[in-house]
């Protein structure tokens, strides 16, 4: 038998800041959500051309001078932009913070990509000649640029990591961040994930020679996850980043509470560079349950990481039906329907997007699910319209990717 | 270029890398730095810029002489003196 878990052990949300392709705000967002509204818009990028992205419109000079805008990364700007709007959210009195108990916890797919690339591109125009290639690229480039850069911004001299997780970084950051809370590494965490990559070409290079890039006429309509029609996936920028706190820290000063993060897992697939593992999601999903001490039959929203490609959308669709039986009792729904994939901010994004039913009782739905791909019928799908619920009290947030890395993270109602 | 060109060229420099000044009031006879939010790296820029706009090269030795506009202006002329303004 396990016993309770003291109030220091006790891991709790108290505040959202996030950007995101249809909103700046939670408020924001979650009406996108609940109205259907896509941010998916016509994008053009060099080499590429014409393709469809997410793309975020929040004011980077809110937080920041122009010189440091410049001088730092996108990535960078995304996490200042979401620290502060967090820090704000959360009602902390952060002129009375000690900065050294703060740490920053910010997950990223990938990172340099986008410095490199246009430094390239650069230098081509001097015919390769690198006494051009700027000073700037190596702090652009180190891993723990978007992280350090929050920290330059906020005075925070706690720890400060950019953890590398592929798709999964958004939940990785937001676990990471409560580990560390665990371990008294700090007293106010800073976690969640960011986005760049639609600054760089090379990701919608990628995918489309793999196959993988979302193709449509109308890009509200591109990013169809479960629909017999999907072509691939989206590629979007973002960020979100949550302000995680001791239970006991935050039931002291009385904070707002999003939820308490009951469970949490991640695990590998050991099976594959690309080609998800059901099994081990699955397993994964299973592991968060197990420590949350709650079955599948208890958790109310499933929201999936489906980015619309054939392969990932039925591996994880199996992994589900095997948690939660497909009874309908669990629903299931999708956020990248809405943005797109925003890679490192996709799991935190999608997790922000759900945490709001723990007061409205609302499930928002996927959309853009025209036919049904037979192998994607789940009982309990929540298909283009919301669906009024008699309550929310748990939500267990998927994703996973590339190398076969799975996250998943419960959260449960205070 | 004349003296006055350079000036402006530096100007527009400095405009780019200092996005955030005021730069209608720069003194010519004070050091950029005691003027401006300008650290090691920004100044960086300054001879990247050149480099790449005009292609003039500033060794680290010469870097002393671009501490303020009258004397960047001053160390400028003889190498810049060639190169027509776009």
């Amino acid at each position: 038998m396990i016993s309770p878990a003291s109030d220091n052990q006790r891991i709790v949300i108290t505040g959202v800041g996030l950007t995101a392709p249809n909103g700046n705000t939670l408020a924001e967002y979650r009406e996108a959500l609940l109205d259907g509204r896509s941010g998916v818009q016509p994008y053009d990028i060099r080499y590429v051309g014409p393709t469809l992205a997410g793309i975020c419109d929040f004011d980077e000079l809110k937080y920041q001078k122009r010189r440091d805008v410049r001088r730092g990364t996108r990535a960078g700007s995304i996490g200042i932009y979401c620290a502060n709007e967090a820090i704000a959210d959360s009602g902390i009195e952060w002129e009375n913070v000690d900065r050294e108990r703060v740490g920053i916890y910010v997950g990223v797919t990938e990172h340099g990509n986008v410095e490199t690339e246009n430094e390239i591109h650069e230098i081509k125009g001097y015919g390769y000649d690198t006494s051009v290639w700027s000073h700037h690229h190596n702090p652009r480039t180190v891993a723990n640029n978007p992280a350090g850069e929050i920290t330059l911004n906020l005075g925070i001299t706690g720890p400060h990591y950019t953890v590398g997780a592929a798709c999964a970084a958004g939940n990785a950051g937001l676990i990471q961040g409560a580990q560390q809370l665990l371990l008294d590494e700090c007293d106010i965490a800073i976690g969640g994930g960011v986005s760049e990559s639609i600054r760089t070409f090379g990701i919608f290079a990628g995918f489309a020679s793999q196959g993988a890039l979302a193709v449509h006429d109308d890009p509200t309509r591109a990013s169809r996850p479960f629909d017999r029609d999907r072509n691939g996936i989206v590629v979007s920028e973002g960020g979100c980043l949550f302000t995680i706190e001791r239970y006991a820290d935050a039931a002291k000063r009385g904070a707002k509470i999003y939820g308490e993060l009951v469970g949490y897992a991640m695990n590998s697939d050991a099976s594959d560079f690309v080609l998800p593992n059901p099994k081990q999601q699955a397993r994964c999903m299973h592991m968060a349950l197990r420590r949350a001490e709650l079955s599948g039959d208890d958790i109310d929203i499933v929201s999936t990481h489906a980015t619309a490609t054939s392969s990932g959308d039925i591996q994880e669709c199996a992994a589900v039906r095997d948690v939660f039986g497909g009874d309908g009792a669990t629903l299931v729904n999708n956020t990248k329907s809405f943005i797109g994939h925003a890679m490192g901010a996709a799991g935190s994004l999608e997790l922000a997007g759900n945490l709001p039913a723990f007061d409205d009782g609302v499930c928002h739905p996927t959309i853009n699910v025209d036919n049904l791909d037979p192998e994607c019928e789940l009982d309990g799908l929540v298909i283009n319209e919301a669906r009024e619920t008699p309550g929310v009290n748990t939500i267990l947030n998927n994703s996973f990717g590339m190398l076969g890395i799975n996250s998943a993270v419960v959260i449960k109602r205070v | 270029m004349t003296k006055a060109e350079i000036r402006e060229e530096v100007l527009d420099i400095l405009a780019d890398i200092a996005p955030d000044e005021d730069l209608s009031g720069l003194d010519d006879s004070v050091s950029f730095r005691e003027q401006m939010e300008l650290d090691s790296m920004d100044f960086l820029d300054i001879v990247m810029e050149l480099r790449k706009r005009h292609r003039v090269q500033v060794p680290e030795d010469d870097y002393v002489h671009l501490a303020s506009m009258s004397s960047t202006v001053d160390y400028l002329e003889p190498l810049m003196k060639d190169i027509q303004k776009v």
